[in-house]
């Protein structure tokens, strides 16, 4: 049976769901023999080695890279499964769009955090600008606003248990419809 | 002659009295119909329309609709079930529902309903991410109106059992929103005790009360152990609903 190639990546997220993946623990093993990691920070692959069954992704978008990385991911993956609030819904950076009524909603939100205040030592007023950092967005936006999202598993972090639900439907060839025990918003 | 009479739902013969609702008929029975805006103790309004069945063919509120002697309703349908799903995804587009930072996970409503609809499709609605003010004037109490449903169970708990009118609806269309008899909630009569302000009303983590935090532990939290309704379903098992088909 040819195996599977998965790819997973963390965007504006915190990497929590990447550690639900491990924590699936030993059917990781069982897993394996069906699946084969392509691109992913478990393989340390910055780009695709070839097309893809599957593509996990974790995060939304808060910046140009994440855009162009999730772009990526539509173009090589036949299957993209957003995992996790944030990649579903923006989750707690989607927090910032409160201010995206404001007249400049990034320079608010930017000074916000980087003007000097009780709690910033930031004499200089510098806010980071280097050529080397992916610019910002002007708001935070979820994956089903950038590219098509075929599947979504919900959870702050989805559980071990409903990312192997739905990876082992997928190896299986089963609907990966999961049931309501396993949905979870938080 | 008999007070009683025999509704069919699904297929099954569920006894009803005269006045009572399909809704009130069903939990008796132990079949539960989803709903967010009716709760135990106030009289239903059938806003929500999450617990909308086809009685003879017609759309009604389940809440509100009186059961009529052989009534043949549609309730846990695959079309009645999916437009129950749309009623709730729009409503978690509509506010502002970051479940993970939301004190009210876990015995959230709202939240819980998506779980047993089954919510995971893939988003085919803009997030409308409104910005309304938060008011934490009140020593007790938050209101965060983002995240209010509109099921105005704290407006009847207020007008019904309290005699106030703490809170009531304000604009209209995609403009309306909750707001208070006075400029804060700290400038109205709102205090404890109050039964718009006990737990169980507000259904969602608009009402939240200060102090508290996230106190239950993830796991003991009012949803995570059994689903939305199914205190109902094993109020009065199933099994001695006589069907159709065994009649």
């Amino acid at each position: 049976m040819k195996k599977l190639r998965l790819a997973t990546t963390s965007l504006a997220g915190c990497f929590g769901c990447h550690m639900s993946l491990l924590d699936m623990d030993e059917r990781l093993i069982d897993l394996l023999q069906f699946i084969e990691f392509d691109r992913s920070p478990l393989t340390d692959f910055k780009t695709f080695r070839q097309r893809c069954d599957i593509g996990l992704v974790e995060g939304g978008c808060c910046n140009e890279e994440n855009v162009r990385v999730l772009r990526a991911f539509r173009e090589n993956c036949d299957l993209l499964i957003a995992i996790g609030q944030c990649a579903i819904m923006g989750g707690l950076p989607v927090m910032r769009n409160a201010i995206m009524h404001a007249e400049q909603p990034l320079n608010e939100c930017l000074q916000t955090a980087y003007a000097p205040s009780e709690t910033v030592w930031n004499p200089a007023c510098r806010i980071p600008a280097d050529a080397e950092l992916p610019l910002l967005l002007d708001k935070v936006y979820t994956c089903a606003e950038v590219v098509k999202i075929d599947y979504q598993i919900p959870g702050c972090p989805p559980s071990a248990d409903a990312l192997w639900y739905v990876l082992n439907a997928a190896v299986q060839g089963n609907p990966l419809d999961l049931p309501p025990e396993l949905i979870r918003y938080d | 002659m008999s007070t009683t009479f025999t509704i069919h739902v699904d297929g099954a013969a569920i006894p009803a009295r005269p006045g009572q609702t399909i809704m009130e008929a069903c939990d008796a029975a132990g079949l539960y119909i989803p709903r967010l805006c009716d709760v135990e103790g106030l009289a239903p309004q059938g806003s929500c329309r999450v617990c909308t069945v086809r009685d003879n063919g017609r759309c009604v509120s389940a809440c509100t609709q009186p059961a009529m002697p052989e009534a043949v309703i549609e309730h846990d349908t695959e079309s009645m079930n999916r437009y129950r799903r749309d009623l709730v995804t729009m409503l978690l587009h509509e506010g502002n529902h970051l479940c993970p930072g939301c004190e009210a996970s876990g015995r959230c409503e709202l939240q819980a309903m998506a779980y047993r609809l089954g919510i995971t499709d893939s988003n085919r609605l803009p997030y409308l991410q409104p910005v309304r003010p938060l008011d934490a004037s009140h020593p007790l109490w938050v209101l965060d109106t983002n995240r209010c449903i509109f099921c105005s169970r704290c407006i009847r708990a207020s007008r019904e059992q309290d005699g106030k009118n703490v809170f009531e609806y304000v604009g209209r269309g995609i403009h309306k929103r909750l707001a208070v008899n006075g400029n804060h909630l700290a400038d109205t009569s709102a205090q404890e005790g109050d039964h718009a302000m006990s737990d169980g009303i507000c259904p969602v983590g608009c009402i939240i009360r200060k102090g508290e935090g996230f106190s239950t532990p993830i796991g003991q939290r009012r949803f995570d152990k059994h689903l939305i309704g199914e205190e109902i379903e094993n109020k009065s098992g199933r099994s001695d609903l006589s069907t159709e088909e065994a009649q």
